[in-house]
Formats: C-alpha cells, structure tokens, sequence
C-alpha cells in the first residue's frame, strides 16, 4: 500500500526527477511557457490556466480518493499543507501581484526558461532576489509568519462537511467553470483580435 | 533538406483538459510513491540556503534566518527531493520546446509595451512572487495545486487568493498585456 517511500528516500530523489520531467513537459505542451498566454486568464482572452489547473486538481482529488477505496493508498499518512491563517492570505495576495505583474508563476518560468524565453529567466532572478529580501528581514514578521497554525486541516472540515460531498460539489463547480469560461473565452476573441 | 525542417512552424499546444487529466495522474503518482506531491518554489529557497550556507553561514545558521531548519547540523538544503523535481522540470519543459519546435531565445511581451517595461516588470513579479511564496509557504504548484488535490484548506485559500488578488488588480496593469 502506497506511499511506498518517504520524501527523505533516496528513491524519492529519482521519482522526483522523473515527475518533475512529465510536469514541465505537461506545462509547456499546454502552453504554460508564454507569459502572454498564461495572463490570458485575469482578461478574458485565454483561460488554459485555468482549464489545466482544475482538471489536474479535482483528476488528482478523485484519483486519490479512489486509491483509498482500492487500498492502494493510505490517505493519512501522505503530506497535507498546514494552513497557517494570516500568513497563507497574504502570501496568496502578494503572489496574486507577482502573477498579474511577472506574468509567470516559479513552475511555469522555470518551463518557460527552459525553452528560451528572456522574460521567464528575468522573472527567475526576481523571485531569488525576493526569496532573499523574505530571509534578510525574516526577524520582523517571524511571528505573524508563525501565527493561526490550524495544522493540516482540510477544507471539507473546515466547513464542516462530508468528504465526498464537498468532492462531488468541487467537480461540478469546476464543470461549470470550465463551460463559463469557454463562453468568455469565445466572446473576449471576438470582440478583439487574438494576440 | 535541414532547412526546410527549421522553417516548420511550432506545433499546436496540447488540449488543456488532456494536459490537466495527465498532470493530474502525476501529480497523483508522485503521491503514491513519495508521500508528497509537486513544488517548485521550495528547490529555489533551497538554493539561495546554499548559497547562505557557502557565503554567510553566520547569518543562515542563526535564529534569524527562515531558512535555519534546511541547514541544521551542516545538512546539505540542496539533498531534497524538490531540488531534483525542478531539475526535471527543466529538463521537460526543454524536451517539450524541442520536440514541439518552440526553443527560441525571445523576450515575449505584448506589442503595446516595450521590451524593457516588460523586463523590469517580470523582475519585480518575480521579486513579489518571491516573497508571496515565502509567506504562502509554498507557491501555485506546492501550496496551490498539490494542496487542492489533498483538500487542504491552506490551498484553497492561497488559490483564492492568488487568482482572487490577480482579478482585483488585473484592470490596473491591463497595459501590461492587453
């Protein structure tokens, strides 16, 4: 029954290797490797982010909730984030500008540099500047950054409700997402030319 | 006969919904062999650890780094297995760009602005991005995707606001792309 190893097994560092190579080769087949593209989705014009970002999510979601059915894998012994209130609110905003203003996100410009792209690396060698920035004044906000620790709590606990429920409610919000956005999509090109 | 075949154009990029059901199954692997799934944020954290580690061990290996826990008792930061997942991710995203025809040295940016707005642009959102992963402990693909797949609540609330925050502000840097 899986996990079969441990993230600190060194056979987790080959496994990685070769999941980190289907994962920038899925990303930039999607066309997660243009700025331009992957913007698309705050105006209206491309939402393959989107598109890809949900399916893989509720695939993945479903998929483990199935191994758990089969006994393939024990749910609870696998890594789930810890939610640490205010400090994961405004590290979502402050990446919600990085987004909006780099045009990339580390996963995608790291694809994206791969292939070339001048702005991707740029993006990179920001981000290692404000990784710097964060540990050089660290001491500030140490406590703000250590506060609300609510653990690995889950989403269907926090809103108190069954597992499979909020799954099932999840899949149909990113159906209808997908539908919605496919509308807009189709009504932003037509209104102005494709980029 | 060599030219001819440099002249091809790109070829199309893969449907999204396939792309997302496969990066799904990947991340969904990755899972059922090593306990945890997908990151790329970490892999730099770690490098500029290392680099800490190489140039200013004082200031790395004391209370007031965020970084202390990855070079505790000499440990290597670099001996993770986020390190060797972002190497991967190179090196697919290289093999897509060959095999799809899209390798070219090019900074992309919308007609409208120039090269040099949009650098310093992705400069300073790598910078913000930077910073917004260090709070989020994790970025769009740690916090964000691989938290959604285990129904964390931490990656509903970051995807929320990261994509929540980027439509807020999106009408106020639309020069930047549209």
């Amino acid at each position: 029954m899986g996990p079969l190893f441990t993230a600190s097994d060194e056979w987790s560092f080959v496994i990685a290797l070769v999941i980190g190579i289907a994962f920038g080769y899925l990303l930039e087949s999607a066309g997660f490797s243009s700025s331009r593209k992957l913007a698309g989705v705050f105006y209206g014009y491309d939402f393959v982010v989107l598109q890809v970002f949900f399916s893989a999510a509720i695939t993945a979601a479903v998929g483990l909730l199935f191994f758990e059915y089969f006994g393939w894998i024990d749910l609870s012994a696998i890594w789930v984030n810890r939610f640490y209130t205010g400090s994961a609110i405004l590290g979502g905003a402050i990446m919600g500008f990085g987004f909006v203003i780099g045009g990339f996100c580390p996963g995608t410009s790291a694809c994206a540099s791969a292939i070339g792209k001048i702005d991707a690396m740029l993006f990179l060698g920001g981000f290692i500047i404000g990784v710097v920035i964060f540990d050089a004044f660290y001491p500030f906000y140490e406590k703000f950054y250590k506060s609300g620790n609510q653990g690995p709590i889950k989403i269907y606990e926090s809103l108190g409700m069954n597992r499979e429920v909020f799954l099932l409610l999840f899949v149909v919000f990113a159906i209808f997402a997908f539908v919605a956005t496919a509308y807009i999509q189709q009504r932003v090109s037509q209104k102005s030319k494709k980029y | 006969m060599e030219e001819v075949k440099l002249q091809k154009p790109p070829k199309k990029y893969m449907n999204p919904y396939l792309a997302g059901v496969l990066l799904g199954i990947v991340i969904l692997l990755s899972f059922y062999f090593t306990r945890e799934g997908l990151g790329a944020s970490g892999a730099f954290k770690r490098g500029v650890a290392k680099v800490e580690q190489i140039v200013i061990p004082s200031h790395v290996e004391s209370e007031k780094s965020a970084f202390k826990h990855y070079v505790k008792d000499g440990k290597d930061p670099l001996k993770n297995r986020l390190v060797y997942m972002i190497v991967g991710v190179f090196i697919g995203g290289f093999l897509s760009g060959a095999i799809n025809r899209r390798l070219k040295l090019k900074l992309e940016h919308s007609p409208k602005i120039s090269s040099r707005k949009r650098a310093i642009a992705a400069v300073i959102g790598g910078a913000l991005f930077g910073i917004g992963s260090a709070f989020g402990r994790g970025c769009t693909s740690g916090a964000g995707l691989d938290a959604l797949s285990v129904l964390a609540t931490s990656g509903f609330v970051v995807v929320g606001m990261i994509f929540g925050t980027g439509y807020v502000i999106a009408w106020f840097f639309r020069k930047l792309w549209i």
